[in-house]
């Protein structure tokens, strides 16, 4: 095999010739006059960890909840497995959903609640009991298997919640926002026993969340949501690194951003003139885009240079520090332009000695590389 | 308010004295309740209760004291006659076991009818809940006795319901329907359907709707949901209303009396005939006491059991 090929294996979306495991087609939901979700079509492939990242109110869980059978679209249409799912109830899906408050049964024991979903489907008992010893050993919950749900930790009801929605075995699960309930330590460990677990059953993983971070972290692929439509869908550093709008850029990450107008427009490089800024922002490559256009400037805090002397390079600016947040591992500079414009920049903090380092109301020299930003033209 | 309160000369002065004999805020909230148990609950059943071991006399009160006091001695004479009296006539244990069916079997269709009309309530967007709500609880608004009396018009011979039965054909027999066990049952579980629906609604509404889509997620068919899981959760429920229902139902007198036949022997009717019509207050006491014990106990042990349970989930 190739390494091409490898990697189209790997990841089915670029080669454009694998099957879709999930496809959503034009899909709309409306309540009443509410449109929750807006004509959204989307190719899931099989083993994915697919994320739908939004805020709240932007249509992720009607969107997850039409794939699982509890709201009926209003149009367009929902394949899972090449089978069509108009009209099919949810306890006829082959998806298992995994609740954002994790919907365990209270006066069910965590074997009762896992095994239930094994003994609807009428396998028996001492097959489902098997299974569901398998499982728990998965979720390292073994001792816990004669407790009830409230006498579980937020941390263990969760994998309890996860084992109940793996053991049928579905072929796709839907999580919705299924760490939202953890602090944030146990939710940065239970992270990666996510996709752990996901990588060892090979089942697709639908998960909705609005933590970007988390987001980034787990998927495969992220569509990322805005009022009831996708408004991107890419790979995590893809989505970070060329958001393709205003709302992606500012939605992931932090991001600094200048509204301008083209001023250069070469087929090598353009230059966007802004108020904030005094003199011109350099793009190291075209852009199709007219002189004269009005456009944004988008660049993340990281991307950003601090110097006390002046550096050569194309976008140079003088600033002042206003404010500096010590991170440990990083620092995040608060500058303030002469336009009384304010930028972010973060500093990894490289030395142990932080007495050198560029501190508050200094003068200094804030730059970047000219291919480090994005153009956005909406 | 409090501080209102406070500042008023004579609640100052008052509350000051309580506090003297240790009675703060907190006892007096306390002490309404137990006071008004005390007044008028305690106080009569002791008084009823001792009325019960005392003999029938022709007298006013119809009945001889306890205590007695020749000028030397005194002659306490309690009398268990009454207690054995209701064992000895087999019409007692009737009416008792009659009382206890009447109100088991009517508890139950109450159940069954009142089970849907809850769940249809509390799975209801918000301003028809309410209304269905309010309409559960309008007949409140109408006097009990008089509800009763319009199921004697719909229920005789020439009324409502034979009329309709005639005029259509169905019957050419009016059918007999008041003065049956059937009308006892029908008015019964009339009556106390709302408090079979009420404690079912508090219940049903609390239900997380997620553990239902998660139960058919897993797979579970409507019915199978139901049973595994809607069931279960709303057994509080289903005890509260059940009590609310079987209880007062078993010393209903109004029902059988004007609904029933002469053979709806119900304990209510027992213990009016012995208080109104016997003047037998001792016996009627008697009465009273014995199914208070017969009604306690079930309910102390299935109150036991049901803590049991609590404690051990």
């Amino acid at each position: 095999m190739t390494i091409k090929e490898v990697a189209a294996l790997a990841k089915p979306w670029v080669s454009g010739s694998a099957q879709p495991f999930v496809r959503i087609q034009s899909i709309t939901k409306k309540f009443d006059d509410f449109v929750a979700v807006d004509d959204v079509s989307l190719d899931i492939y099989k083993g994915e960890l697919f994320c739908l990242l939004g805020g709240s109110g932007c249509g992720k869980s009607t969107l997850l909840r039409m794939l699982a059978g509890f709201e009926t679209p209003t149009e367009g249409s929902i394949e899972i497995d090449g089978q069509d799912m108009a009209g099919i109830p949810a306890y006829d899906r082959p998806t298992n959903m995994m609740f954002q408050s994790y919907a365990l049964f209270p006066h069910m024991t965590v074997e009762r609640n896992i095994a239930y979903g094994l003994l609807r489907e009428g396998v028996r008992k001492a097959e489902a009991m098997e299974r569901v010893a398998d499982m728990l050993r998965l979720v390292q919950l073994e001792r816990f298997a004669g407790r009830k749900p409230d006498q579980l930790s937020g941390g263990q009801r969760q994998r309890v919640a996860l084992a109940r929605a793996l053991v049928k075995r579905p072929k796709l699960l839907l999580l919705d926002e299924p760490l939202g309930a953890l602090d944030k330590k146990l939710r940065e460990e239970t992270q990666f026993e996510l996709v752990k677990i996901q990588e060892t059953l090979g089942v697709t993983f639908i998960v909705v969340t609005h933590d970007q971070e988390e987001a980034m972290t787990i998927s495969s692929r992220i569509g990322v949501m805005n009022a009831g439509r996708i408004v991107q869908v890419g790979e995590p550093a893809e989505i970070y690194e060329h958001p393709n709008s205003r709302f992606v850029a500012d939605f992931i990450g932090s991001v600094n951003l200048f509204a301008g107008h083209v001023t250069v427009d070469e087929a090598d490089h353009i230059d966007i003139a802004t108020p904030e800024l005094e003199g011109v922002i350099h793009v190291g490559h075209g852009v199709s885009c007219s002189p004269g256009q009005e456009l944004f400037y988008a660049i993340r805090p990281e991307k950003l240079r601090l110097s006390r002397a002046r550096p050569d390079l194309p976008n140079t600016f003088p600033a002042m520090v206003d404010e500096v947040a010590y991170m440990g591992n990083l620092s995040i500079y608060r500058l303030r332009l002469p336009s009384g414009r304010h930028l972010n920049a973060t500093q990894v903090n490289l030395s142990r000695h932080v007495e050198d380092a560029i501190s508050w109301d200094e003068n200094v020299w804030v730059s970047w590389d000219d291919n480090a930003g994005v153009v956005l033209t909406r | 308010m409090s501080r209102a309160l406070t500042t008023f000369a004579p609640f100052r002065l008052t509350a000051s004295l309580l506090q003297r004999f240790g009675l703060g805020g907190r006892s007096l909230v306390i002490a309404v309740p137990v006071l008004w148990l005390a007044v008028f609950f305690l106080i009569p059943f002791l008084v009823v209760a001792k009325i019960s071991l005392s003999e029938a006399a022709i007298a006013l009160p119809p009945y001889l004291p306890i205590l007695e006091w020749d000028g030397e001695r005194a002659i306490f004479s309690f009398n268990l006659g009454n207690y054995r009296y209701l064992l000895d006539d087999p019409l007692y244990l009737n009416a008792y076991v009659f009382s206890l069916k009447v109100a088991f079997i009517s508890a139950c269709i109450a159940l069954l009818v009142g089970y849907p009309m809850a769940y249809y309530i509390a799975r209801s967007p918000e301003p028809r809940r309410t209304l269905l709500l309010t309409l559960v609880m309008l007949p409140f608004w109408t006097s009990f006795l008089l509800r009763v009396y319009a199921w004697q018009g719909f229920l005789r011979s020439n009324g409502v319901i034979n009329n309709f039965l005639l005029w259509t054909g169905l019957i050419d027999q009016p059918l007999v329907m008041l003065q049956t066990d059937f009308a006892v049952y029908l008015g019964i579980v009339y009556t106390y359907l709302p408090f079979m629906i009420l404690p079912l609604y508090a219940n049903l509404v609390k239900l997380d709707p997620s553990l239902l889509e998660a139960s058919a997620d897993l797979g579970a068919r409507p019915l199978a949901t139901f049973f595994n899981v809607t069931l279960p959760l709303s057994m509080p429920g289903i005890i509260a209303g059940f009590m609310l229902v079987f209880v007062p139902a078993i010393g209903e007198f109004v029902i059988p009396e004007l609904l029933g036949g002469p053979d709806t022997l119900m304990i209510g009717r027992v213990l009016w005939s012995e208080f109104f019509s016997n003047r037998d207050w001792p016996v009627a006491s008697a009465v009273a006491i014995a199914m208070l014990i017969a009604l306690v106990i079930p309910i102390m042990i299935l109150r036991n059991a049901q803590a049991h349970a609590q404690e051990e989930t």
